[in-house]
């Protein structure tokens, strides 16, 4: 067992990406993840010697990072909502790239300058693109302070598993909260020989070249064709969920992150009253967890899905239950929270009153 | 057992303090905590709260609309939480700073006047942890013990001195409330 403390999100996670021996950490200061950064200033070169640094923007950050990716570092940056937007160029080269590093945000209410407050508004940025061309980013949805520290370690391992970006995608309040979690030893720095790394021209041989510019289409469409089968592959093995009472359960709630760790608390309530609820909490965004859905949708009455958005991860559900089952939603927007009496009273007004 | 509770006041008042001391003392126990602090808009002046569960199982969601507990250190915070403690419920809150008292006669109501105790102990910022003695001796969330080797872990080296008066202004807090 490792040590277990009493920490606030976002200082676990830089805990974390320490532990898991980062080589570099670029990023720039935004509320609700500032601790990040003052953190890792305060805490990781003197540990690791690994280098902190920050960038003079959000731009500047995510090309550092595609830069020191580029050398074969292990590499991490975070921000929150209005910051990735500004890294979603550079997201988008570094995937065409096919370079790992792992990226957090955690997510405030938008659109624009927006508040500081917890969000899941950035879902579709982050699990349809964001950036330019047809790639995907592994989108990790952590619903407490433990699973922050358990994703930057699965992160790390799944960005150098498939050479890929990869996304946490967490939310102002997961990054603010204190609770007991439990760190995983120090893991050594690894001084890894990629065969593809520029880290200088290998007497004899041939110099490496990483670039996300194919000028002839024949070759930009076999790399779209190396990156889709790749995406296949995660799809048919990196899928990861939590779900509850699926043996008996006549309904479903749904969501990610925050927002499903308060259905839980509405589930149980509702279970309390008699309704027979279950649940499903996908912890991979992408790739997502269509099957499940798919196997409990034609014996269950419907599903409720409650996000802090308009409704985002809902059109993930509605594909993967193919119209046999309803499914409804509820959700805050703008950094509102919704509270477990909130869902139960809305999954009453959808499925027990309104039925 | 499982104690969901708000704290809440102005902001230099040690709200957030208190519960992130309750949570601390929550893991040495080898509990289940979670603290959320407000950080938006009331941190930057006005009023501040956080809520704390304790519990001995895995606790569901941070966010919560009723609580087992309210500790209130301003009238602003009497009004906002004292209809939002579950019928059985406590509220504690400063007696000797408030003008309207809260009226529930379906909750328990513990009247401790905490700034006058902290004058009294010559010290006015440790009328956080007088409350804080009282709400643990009504909950029994956590020993008085644990709360002093959370103090420990959580203050630097240099104030350790201070710790014989937090421990001072635990016990009057305590005995603010035993009956």
């Amino acid at each position: 067992m490792g040590d277990v403390k009493f920490m606030k999100g976002n200082e676990a996670l830089s805990e974390a990406m320490i532990r898991a021996g980062c080589d570099a950490y670029f990023g720039y200061p935004i509320t609700p993840q500032s601790e990040v950064l003052e953190y890792l200033a305060r805490e990781a070169t003197k540990r690791t010697g690994m280098v902190v640094l920050q960038a003079e923007s959000e731009v500047s950050a995510i090309n550092m990072i595609y830069g020191a990716a580029g050398c074969g570092k292990r590499v991490m940056t975070t921000s929150s909502s209005p910051g990735i937007s500004l890294m979603q160029e550079g997201l988008s080269y570094i995937a065409s790239a096919e370079l790992p590093c792992l990226v957090a945000n955690i997510n405030r209410g938008g659109p624009g300058l927006g508040t500081i407050q917890p969000a899941q508004g950035d879902y579709f940025q982050s699990v349809k693109g964001g950036g330019h061309g047809d790639y995907h980013l592994v989108v990790l949805a952590p619903c407490s302070v433990q699973e922050m520290v358990d994703y930057v370690k699965l992160g790390f391992e799944l960005a150098d598993k498939y050479r890929t970006p990869v996304m946490i995608l967490a939310d102002g309040a997961i990054g603010q909260m204190m609770e007991k979690v439990e760190l995983f030893p120090q893991m050594e720095r690894v001084v890894t020989d990629y065969p593809w790394a520029t880290t200088g021209r290998p007497a004899g041989k041939d110099r490496r070249y990483i670039t996300s510019l194919h000028i002839q289409p024949e070759k930009m469409e076999e790399i779209n064709h190396t990156l889709q089968a790749k995406y296949k592959v995660m799809q048919e093995t990196e899928v990861r969920y939590q779900a509850l009472h699926l043996d008996d359960a006549e309904y479903l709630m749904t969501g990610f992150g925050l927002a499903a760790r308060i259905c839980i608390k509405a589930m149980e309530l509702g279970r309390a009253k008699g309704y027979k609820i279950g649940m499903i909490r996908p912890q991979t965004l992408f790739p997502f967890p269509t099957k499940i859905y798919a196997e409990v949708a034609p014996r269950i009455k419907g599903i409720l899905d409650v996000e802090m958005n308009a409704g985002q991860m809902i059109e993930d559900v509605r594909l993967s239950v193919e119209g046999k089952t309803r499914v409804e939603f509820f959700g805050r927007m703008g950094g509102m929270i919704p509270s477990p009496d909130e869902i139960l009273e809305n999954f009453e007004k959808y499925f027990i009153k309104g039925s | 057992m499982l104690q969901e509770a708000i704290f809440s006041g102005f902001g230099g008042q040690g709200v957030l303090t208190m519960g992130m001391l309750l949570g601390y003392a929550g893991v040495i126990e080898d509990k289940e905590v979670t603290w959320m602090p407000s950080y938006g808009p009331e941190m930057r002046g006005g009023t501040a709260n956080c809520i704390a569960i304790v519990s001995d199982s895995l606790i569901s969601s941070p966010i919560i609309s009723t609580f087992d507990s309210a500790v209130t250190l301003n009238q602003p915070s009497i009004e906002k939480f004292e209809y939002k403690v579950k019928v059985g419920g406590n509220i504690f809150y400063d007696s000797s700073n408030t003008i309207n008292p809260p009226t529930r006669e379906d909750i328990n109501i513990y009247a401790c006047p905490v700034s006058e105790e902290a004058i009294k102990l010559r010290n006015s910022k440790v009328l956080n942890m007088i409350m804080l003695g009282a709400f643990i001796e009504v909950t029994k969330v956590v020993k008085m013990e644990t709360l002093l080797k959370a103090l420990e872990q959580v203050l630097p080296e240099r104030y350790h001195k201070l710790i014989p008066l937090n421990k001072q202004a635990i016990e009057i807090g305590m005995g603010l409330v035993r009956k």
